[in-house]
């Protein structure tokens, strides 16, 4: 493959129209429903959120639930601390957004589409509002039978999981739902449901645009092409940067630090922290995915501060339906503040290191799934810091 | 047929009165005056054919659908680990002194409500808060005494 | 049903396809805990106690809500396991109010079983209870106390799905999440109809009934006093459950022997006035069928809806509060028996009513509010002072230091102890029906109604709604304006069956002439104030035991009572009399919706 584990910029979403997404959608019509999913499916495309299930495999099975109410939904719930990169999708490139859900309408025939935006973005939405205007008078062009819509979102970090955001959407609480059925079988009101994240759809489109082939030349064998990050933290260049996958943790640093990094959060809070002396691996290992959340910290950061940040975040955040996450949660903070005070002794970090453990084995949704992964490598690296 | 009554009408006329339509009326509401207190609740309820209770439950949930009064202006700082890092306790302590109330607050003269809340978003551009909407980044003391000053002359 | 085939534990079955890992495993006598689950409700998968390891998955499955799949291998028995229920268990603890010793619940308590079971240490985690939390005991019915919550959501699941009121939610998230009511408002403010069916499901003590027991024992312990205990028809059917007889154990003996021998100056039977009901709502029926049949009077509103379920006349009066003339005004037999208490029976017995403190013993929790609504002291004193549940009145025997089991059996005092078994199946849902039916039918056509045994079976059974249809022939002469008329009845338990019934009334749609709804799910053997646990089998037993008190009595229509005859003659005069009109029948009130 192309990358020697070297970080290489890509410019495949954010580059200017040189073909206009609206046309992408047309080139896509061409060719024929099968034809467009298989070529996804061959492009080795991951849904970008984190969770990485490969796009075309959902869009197939999209395709072949018959049902004559089918929704796309485009999740812009992005509440990750740390990650930014939908909200500049939404504002730079909304086109290749929107392209990528009518595609998708398109060649799974369902006719709704809707962007749930979460509300911290909603001074976006009269931007966006144009931006459908301008898709409707090409979709009636087209002879399209797809519509777009906003859903304001209220307020909720839990509702980025794809079926709280559905209950969310139905007028509930946005609680995860137990799963079977997922909601391409059962979502939205009952009906087939594609939820696939921001950055998905447009690099969905840009598939259609470049083809498979193309697209696969990007990245490594197991992660094919470009990947956004949002970079923030102790780095001169916080932004959003459209990079290959397959990179080593150390040219990242190398690009993006302040020549003082001392740790790399990836994947956001519910990533993995990793220490200096980890940073010669790539930046997703083989099999893993990441939303591309990076934070930098540098040697001025307490560790124990950061780890208490999340973990204020999560147990706020929790929608607290299930035991592990709800109390879980709470007494790895109220755990660290212990052993922080000398309340309890050392080595009760190490309970709470199996309690993560647990805590992912047995919690309902993602959320609580993944607080172990930052937990556990925080407290592993920085044990001191944790004490002292 | 009360203000309140009559919001509640033209939001169901807008989204309907199934239960999806829930989050938009709570949000219809938030956006007129900036929170949902019981009465409003039971009106939503009424007009849903949902228990209000469950109308509670629903709003509780959000952050950004608050149950108590708030100011004209809902000012959030985000407290999420970036924007720790680059300053946010020192704008905190800005918003606080220029608005002479703590965290949680509203000024007497209902204009100005402070709270802290998760991720904006905005974590390359940190410190940052929004006021209602209107998303505001890299601050510092001074930019949030200009931004203050902007609001209180109605500038925005 | 297509059959699938997986292995638990090592032990191949072959189980409907669809049902749950929990319910497979049950199967090979497997028992899988849970806090969350019931199964009378959907399932919520949200304690997470459940889990199990299934082979080439990542993660601990909920068994409760994972559906069975063919050629699973699923282990519920492993080191992985036992360590996360161990520490999910812990964390409930952790946040919970572990004052166990002086818990109502205490013994019997499922977090408590499970945190024996899985030798929890109390010092594993840091106590998150929250502090400062205020138990409400604003209601006369149900106390809240959220320090003992576990958050499983029974309760709210319990009164939206089971009962349609919803005045329980989820309400904030995170740490914050807890059971509420509408804005948290204290119970007594909000639509709680009062029928303790969340109080039956509760694991824990987080929703209890007020109890009310203390003033009984003060009232048995003043020699000024006057103690009368009645007893419903369902408690003698789920008492024994108390002090560990097998589920649908009769124990009607005992139960009256055990008040006896607690202190109580007369040992009485509801089932008395339940009687006295069918004979007042039957005369009311068939003067409502006269005066909407023959006088074509519209202010008369058909169909009559019983009104002897306290929970589902506070339910009427929230949901549908212009439908009230539907209600029959007859007070429910607690309340009839306390009117009768303070009248008839202390002018026979020659007792001052001021000194008459009437307990009723109840399978209910509405019971309780009931009793305390303002209007229920016609005869110048309280109808009913005390209202206690099956499970408070358990409590008492224990108390007394009765060993029950041995107790010899003995028979109701009189007067107003005499029952017949139409009176006794007021317990199980349709027993009203069939009981007015039986006399109903005898007084309009001189005849016993032409089923065998009078087992009036359409309306008996589980089904939500039930219907049927009687047709009225050769009627006595007085009668005779309903002859050939085909009595439309129906029969609804568990609020959310009479919702639909209600909807159809309230549409104009309603066919029927005269319908029973029951608030709880089974009727009165399933109530809120039950024996814990109640689930579909018990409710099953427990309606078995309550037609088999029937059968086993001599009179079985209430109109053959001879104490029923009895009191007309010397006190009530005549059904709907002028007494009756003061002393037994009632009014409803609108209430708010919201």
């Amino acid at each position: 493959m192309a990358n020697n584990n070297k970080l290489k910029r890509a410019d495949i979403i954010f580059s200017t129209y040189s073909v206009d997404p609206y046309d992408v959608l047309d080139m896509a019509m061409k060719k024929g429903k099968t034809d467009v999913i298989n070529e996804l499916i061959e492009s080795g495309l991951r849904g970008r959120g984190g969770a990485g299930f490969p796009t075309g495999l959902k869009w197939k099975f999209m395709a072949q639930e018959n049902n004559e109410e089918k929704y796309i939904i485009c999740n812009a719930d992005e509440g990750e601390p740390g990650t930014f990169k939908d909200r500049k999708l939404l504002v730079d490139v909304p086109r290749k957004v929107i392209s990528g859900m009518a595609i998708a309408g398109w060649a799974t025939n369902s006719k709704k589409g809707i962007i749930y935006l979460r509300a911290e973005y909603n001074n976006l939405i009269p931007a966006l509002e144009k931006e459908i205007e301008v898709f409707n008078k090409y979709a009636s062009k087209f002879d399209l039978d797809f519509s777009v819509n906003i859903y304001s979102g209220a307020g909720a970090y839990v509702c980025g999981e794809e079926t709280a955001l559905i209950e969310s959407m139905e007028g509930k609480r946005g609680e995860p739902r137990n799963k079977p059925p997922f909601p391409i079988q059962s979502g939205y009101l009952g009906k087939p449901t594609l939820v696939n994240n921001v950055e998905t759809f447009a690099a969905a489109s840009m598939v259609c645009r470049y083809g498979a082939k193309k697209y696969e030349s990007y990245g490594t064998s197991d992660q094919h092409g470009s990947k956004l990050f949002s970079l923030s933290g102790d780095s001169p260049k916080e932004g959003v940067h459209e990079l290959e996958l397959g990179m080593k943790i150390s040219d990242f640093v190398e690009e993006y630090g302040d020549g003082d990094t001392k740790a790399v959060q990836i994947g956001g809070v519910a990533g993995f922290c990793i220490p200096r002396k980890e940073f010669d691996q790539t930046i997703i290992g083989e099999g893993n995915t990441t939303g591309g959340a990076t934070m930098i910290f540098n040697s001025t950061r307490s560790m124990y501060n950061v780890i208490h940040n999340y973990l204020d975040f999560f147990a706020e955040e929790s929608c607290g339906q299930c035991t592990p996450c709800r109390v879980g949660t709470q007494q790895l903070l109220k755990g660290v503040e212990a052993v922080k005070a000398g309340n309890k002794p050392e080595s009760y970090l190490d309970d709470l290191v199996k309690l993560s453990k647990t805590m992912k084995l047995t919690s309902k949704c993602g959320l609580g799934q993944s607080v172990t992964n930052s937990f556990s490598s925080i407290v592993k690296n920085f044990r001191e810091e944790m004490i002292y | 047929m009360t203000k309140i009554e009559q919001l509640v009408n033209d939001l169901t006329g807008k989204y309907g009165k199934e239960r999806k339509s829930l989050m938009p009326i709570l949000q219809g509401i938030v956006k007129e005056k900036r929170y949902v207190d019981n009465t409003d609740m039971v009106h939503i309820a009424r007009a849903l054919d949902i228990s209000a209770a469950d109308v509670y439950g629903v709003a509780s949930f959000y952050s950004f659908i608050e149950n108590n009064e708030m100011g004209k202006y809902v000012i959030r700082i985000c407290k999420s680990i970036t924007c720790e890092m680059k300053g946010k306790h020192k704008i905190l302590k800005a918003l606080e002194e220029e608005l002479r109330i703590k965290l949680g607050e509203t000024t007497h003269n209902k204009r100005f409500t402070l709270l802290e809340t998760n991720c904006l978003g905005l974590c390359d551009v940190g410190p940052a808060m929004l006021i209602n909407e209107e998303p505001y980044t890299k601050l510092t003391p001074e930019k949030v005494h200009e931004i203050l000053v902007d609001y209180r002359n109605e500038v925005k | 049903m297509s059959k699938i085939n997986l292995i638990i534990d090592g032990q191949s079955i072959e189980v409907e396809k669809g049902i749950t890992i929990m319910d497979a495993a049950k199967k090979i006598n497997v028992n899988i805990p849970t806090l969350c689950h019931h199964e009378d409700l959907c399932v919520a998968g949200n304690c997470r106690v459940c889990v199990v390891e299934v082979k080439n998955h990542e993660r601990l499955e909920a068994s409760c809500a994972v559906p069975a799949e063919d050629g699973m291998e699923i282990l519920t028995n492993t080191a992985k396991v036992r360590n996360a229920r161990k520490d999910i268990v812990s964390l409930l603890v952790s946040e919970h109010n572990t004052q166990c010793t002086t818990c109502y619940r205490n013994t019997n308590c499922e977090l408590q079983d499970l945190a024996a079971e899985y030798n929890v240490d109390g010092d594993r985690y840091l106590s998150v209870l929250k502090p400062n939390i205020k138990v409400d005991k604003s209601s006369w019915a149900i106390e809240k106390d959220d320090s003992k919550c576990v958050r499983c959501q029974r309760c709210v699941r319990t009164c939206a799905e089971l009962q349609h009121v919803n005045a329980l939610t989820v309400s904030h998230k995170g740490d914050e999440m807890k059971i509420s009511t509408f804005a948290d408002l204290p119970f007594n403010e909000v639509v709680c109809t009062n029928c303790g069916q969340c109080v039956n499901r509760c694991p824990t003590g987080a929703l209890t009934e007020r109890r009310y027991f203390d003033d009984v024992w003060e009232a048995i312990g003043d020699p000024d006093k006057h103690v009368v205990m009645n007893t419903a028809p369902s408690v003698r059917v789920a008492l024994g459950e108390m002090f560990g007889n097998e589920v649908g154990t009769r124990v009607t003996g005992k139960m009256v022997t055990a008040m006896r021998k607690m202190g109580a100056d007369s040992v009485l039977d509801t089932d008395f006035a339940a009687d006295l009901t069918i004979i007042e709502e039957g005369n009311e029926l068939l003067t409502r069928l006269k005066g909407a049949l023959v006088d074509g009077d519209t202010s008369i509103k058909l169909p009559m809806i019983t009104s002897c379920s306290p929970g589902w006349v506070k339910f009427i009066e929230h949901m549908f509060p212009n439908y009230l003339d539907h209600l029959s005004t007859c007070k429910s037999p607690q309340q009839m028996f306390g009117a009768m208490t303070k009248t008839y029976y202390a002018e026979k017995k020659g007792v001052d009513p001021k000194d008459i403190v009437s307990v009723a013993v109840m399978p209910c929790a509405a019971k309780k509010y009931e009793a305390n609504r303002p209007e229920m002291n016609s005869s110048g004193y309280r109808d009913i002072d005390a209202g206690l549940t099956t499970r408070e009145f358990g409590l008492m025997i224990k108390q007394a230091g009765l060993d029950f089991n041995n107790l010899e059996d003995s028979e109701f005092d009189s007067i107003m102890g005499q029952s017949t078994g139409a009176g006794i199946i007021f317990g199980a849902t349709g027993g009203v029906m069939e009981a007015a039916l039986r006399t109903a039918y005898a007084v309009v056509t001189g005849r016993s109604v032409p089923f065998e045994n009078l087992n009036i079976t359409a309306v008996r059974g589980t089904e939500g709604i039930r219907a049927a249809s009687i047709k009225i022939e050769d009627t006595l002469p007085e009668w005779s304006f309903l002859e050939g008329v085909d009595l439309n009845v129906a029969v609804a338990h568990g609020l959310k069956n009479a919702r639909v019934i209600m909807d159809e009334v309230a549409a104009g749609t309603s066919t029927y002439h005269f319908i029973e709804v029951m608030g709880c799910p089974g009727g009165c053997i399933g109530g809120g104030g039950q024996p814990i646990p109640t689930n579909a089998e018990i409710r099953a037993k427990r309606t078995k035991a309550i037609y088999e008190e029937d059968m086993s009595k001599p009179i079985r229509m209430s109109h053959e009572n001879p104490e029923i005859t009895q009191i007309y003659e010397e006190f009530l005069e005549k059904p709907l009399g002028h007494k009756s009109h003061d002393l037994l029948h009632t009014s409803y009130r609108k209430r708010n919706r919201y």
